[in-house]
């Protein structure tokens, strides 16, 4: 079994090493049988490495302990799902568990353009087959998940093994991986095409046209991760937080924020034809980024709360990264001319400048956190003291930019292209404008003296006015033409232009999680001892300890507080925090006990028994509006899937009739 | 070109008020990782700057003083005392033998004051190489290291 595994793998990098050459060559020396055979290996080389994940799945489920991965990430008492997620709970299962999405995405590639790109195709595989001979050189000679457990030259097998952290065995956190690495690698593909266009001189945007869905199903699978981290840690961690500027956090937010400055950017190139070099620049360095955060999180580079992996591993990245940048690099400088820009920059007040801002800013943010994360290790090269900087960095510097950020979002679209008349502008912005204006004075008037959060509740308004207005103008014209009522007109619209009117459910949804974001402002916490009958007060709210148990089972021992809220003598029912102790893994988890409503959420947390074990430390927070953060993640993850469907009324972009397009957004929006 | 100046002066804004506000919280932000040996060879320094420090938490060093924590890190056999000072409880995974993470300052009587304590969360745990005992039984075939302990 392992040495059927071990040989699979190395069968794999042999082929994914014939790929490259197969296709690159085959090319070059216009040879279509290599190029073809370069194309069955990318089949192979899935078939090879799905037999090896397999073969890995197979002896988790049935627990075979000789396997030190095995010992090392399953146990007996582990549900079998969590046997099945332990293939990306390690390092050399999440690293074979890359090769594998990597070898599913190359084959959909080839089978999906097998009559398409014939000229830039063999590049797109030679470059996708290079990453996997990359990750299949760690798979095989780094981190071989085939590796067993001896004594002597005797393989043994341990009775049973350590199985997974009972703080991730919670359904969120055993998709959360899965779906990161589904947008790390996604990343690739668009890559690839910018990379194979580059070395082909491929004249028009076929690379972005192809990889459009690509880039929005990546940056889907990215968001949603990014999202389930969030949730985890707010639901399990006990903190009460959802976010903390953790270099494992910040690694997976980097090509996020660079993904998403790609998004806007490309639409710059199929629309007006400008910006090519920035694309294929931003492309890069998302790809990039994903590969430091597979780095950041693999090798142990950066100090963090979760625990890393202290491997050598570090090294073959920084040296793959550093080939491939200067690879990159070197064909972006060497094909500048065929890069030119089609058109130019006319006025600040157009949907041009603010994509460029949005970009700007976006990549600010990136490159600022990428700073912070670094720092440690830039401060220790260049002073030799190792510096760390703490959230309250973060915060204070990505708040102004989030908030920046949310204003363009608010104007960006509304802005015509070329340049927007102040007729326009006034016509567009008065009513949320004011509204805004209104909605902060009122704030203030009701006591919210809070500087960002008087700022962030009124752009949420402003942008969020925008794009109902958007919606309402659109479908108010369908409706009196096609005689539908409002909410039909509305979907009719959407599906007409999916890609327009899907980003902006996105932009709401970004809109409602700033409402939550902003509530962070507001929090409010406490902290008691408590015995059974004692009371205490948070907020509105009257916490009554009406009964404290504990007991054992065969995992785990634990301790429940059962707590009635109540609020002006008005029942709301009970909480029941719980703080269990795993035997097992000698680990304590808490099991939060929060009352979630729309205005805000009671979070009880079960801290843990006094010294003289007479009472429970309970802690009782209120988080306003943090609901509205996953409801805002619904309606971006909903925004993006309709983007993704096909738009009824095929959009012309023809390059050459700007004044063309701006006749079809006008009849459009009337 | 006048438009052009337009977008510099805009673009010169923004990256600047980015810098401005990286630059002027890294003042007040910032924290000194050192280890508990480069801690002792500090000096007067050690007093006056914020500090984090890393180490395993010494088996059966954890105890309650009043409203205190007082726990021992150790590093390399070096040892530190720190009294945890802060109000939220300590985390789940704070426990003997435990790796931990002490945020605070350096005090004149050589307790170090931590007014945070983080310890290693499990999420991607491996053990070092060598260290390998599931189950307390066999050790890696890589390590070199074939004897049952």
């Amino acid at each position: 079994m392992e040495n059927l595994g071990s040989l699979a793998i190395l069968l794999a990098l042999a082929a994914a090493v014939y790929a490259t050459f197969a296709s690159v060559v085959g090319r070059i020396k216009r040879r279509p049988f290599l190029v073809v055979s370069g194309e069955r290996a990318v089949y192979s080389i899935w078939a090879l490495i799905t037999l090896a994940s397999g073969l890995l799945v197979s002896v988790l489920l049935t627990g075979d302990f000789r396997f030190a991965y095995v010992a090392e990430h399953s146990n007996h008492s582990m549900p079998l799902f969590y046997k099945f997620t332990a293939w990306w709970g390690g390092q050399e299962g999440s690293l074979l568990f890359w090769s594998w999405l990597l070898a599913s995405y190359t084959s959909v590639v080839v089978f999906t353009n097998r009559r398409k790109h014939r000229d830039m195709m063999p590049y797109v595989v030679g470059v996708l087959t290079t990453i996997q001979t990359f990750f299949l050189i760690l798979n095989n000679f780094v981190a071989n998940p085939f590796q067993m457990l001896a004594v002597d030259k005797l393989i043994t097998a341990v009775p049973d093994g350590n199985g997974l952290s009972p703080l991730l065995q919670y359904p969120a956190m055993a998709v959360h991986p899965p779906m990161l690495y589904l947008g790390y690698v996604g990343f690739s593909v668009p890559f690839a095409f910018a990379l194979g266009s580059l070395i082909t001189r491929q004249p028009g945007d076929a690379w972005i046209h192809t990889t459009r869905r690509w880039t929005l199903v990546t940056w889907l699978f990215q968001s949603t991760g990014i999202m389930l981290g969030a949730a985890w840690a707010y639901h399990v961690l006990g903190w009460g937080g959802y976010w903390g500027w953790d270099p494992v956090e910040n690694a997976s937010l980097l090509p996020w924020l660079s993904g998403t400055a790609f998004l806007h950017s490309v639409m710059m190139q199929e629309k007006k034809g400008m910006m090519k070099v920035w694309n294929i620049v931003l492309v890069s360095t998302t790809f990039f980024l994903c590969l430091l955060g597979t780095f950041l999180t693999r090798s142990g580079v950066v100090q963090s709360v979760h625990a890393f992996a202290r491997s050598d591993i570090g090294k073959y990245f920084v040296c793959f990264m550093a080939l491939g940048i200067a690879g990159t690099a070197y064909l972006i400088l060497d094909r500048l001319d065929y890069l030119k820009s089609e058109s130019e920059l006319e006025s600040v007040i157009s949907r041009e400048s603010s994509f460029l801002f949005n970009n700007l800013i976006l990549l600010a943010s990136c490159f600022a956190v990428l700073w912070g994360t670094l720092f440690p290790v830039i401060s220790e090269y260049a002073t030799g003291d190792k510096i760390s900087l703490d959230p309250d960095w973060y915060n204070r510097l990505m708040v102004p930019i989030g908030l920046a950020l949310l204003f363009l979002t608010g104007v960006g679209p509304l802005f015509a292209w070329r340049r927007t008349s102040w007729e326009s502008l006034r016509r567009n912005f008065q009513l949320p404008g004011a509204a805004a204006v209104v909605l902060i004075v009122a704030l203030v008037a009701a006591g919210v003296r809070n500087f960002y959060a008087l700022i962030s509740f009124g752009f949420c308004l402003f942008v969020a006015l925008t794009v109902i207005g958007e919606f309402y103008k659109g479908s108010r014209s369908i409706a009196a033409k096609n005689q539908m009522n409002l909410a039909r007109a509305a979907v009719e619209l959407t599906h007409r232009n999916t890609r327009r009117y899907g980003g902006y459910l996105v932009h709401m949804g970004i809109v409602l999680m700033f409402i939550g974001f902003t509530g962070h402002a507001f929090n409010q916490s406490d902290i008691k001892d408590l015995n059974v009958g004692d009371q205490t007060t948070i907020g509105k709210y009257t916490l009554k300890m009406v009964d404290l148990k504990q007991g054992e089972n065969a995992n785990y021992q634990w301790h429940r507080a059962t707590i009635a809220v109540s609020k002006n003598g008005e029942s709301l029912g009970i909480l029941e925090p719980e703080k269990r102790f795993y035997t097992a893994s000698r680990q304590g988890t808490s099991e939060v006990g929060i009352r979630q409503r729309p205005n805000e959420d009671l979070y009880l947390n079960f801290a843990g028994m006094t010294d003289d074990n007479q009472r429970a430390t309970i802690q009782a927070y209120i988080f306003p509006l943090v609901m509205w953060i996953w409801l805002g993640g619904l309606v971006l993850i909903g925004g993006t899937l309709i983007c993704l469907i096909p738009s009824k009324i095929k959009m012309q972009y023809a390059r050459t009739e700007v004044v063309g397009i701006a006749k079809t957004h006008a009849t459009i929006q009337n | 070109m006048r438009k052009y100046g337009k977008f510099a002066v805009l673009i010169v804004i923004v990256i600047g008020a980015v810098v401005w506000l990286a630059a002027a919280g890294m003042k007040q932000n910032k924290t000194y990782y050192k280890t508990i040996s480069e801690l002792s060879q500090m000096g007067d320094r050690a007093y006056s700057t914020r500090l984090r420090v890393a180490g395993d938490v010494e088996n059966g060093s954890i105890e309650r003083v009043g409203n205190q924590v007082h726990f021992v890190l150790v590093q390399d056999k070096l040892r530190l005392k720190v009294a945890y000072t802060g109000t939220d409880p300590l985390p789940d995974t704070f426990r003997g033998g435990a790796q931990a993470l002490a945020d605070g300052t350096m005090d004149r009587d050589g307790v170090f004051r931590a007014s945070e304590v983080q310890a290693k969360c499990a999420s991607k745990y491996e053990a070092k190489p060598g260290n390998l005992r599931p189950g307390g039984a066999a050790p890696n075939i890589n390590t070199g290291k074939s004897t049952i302990s």
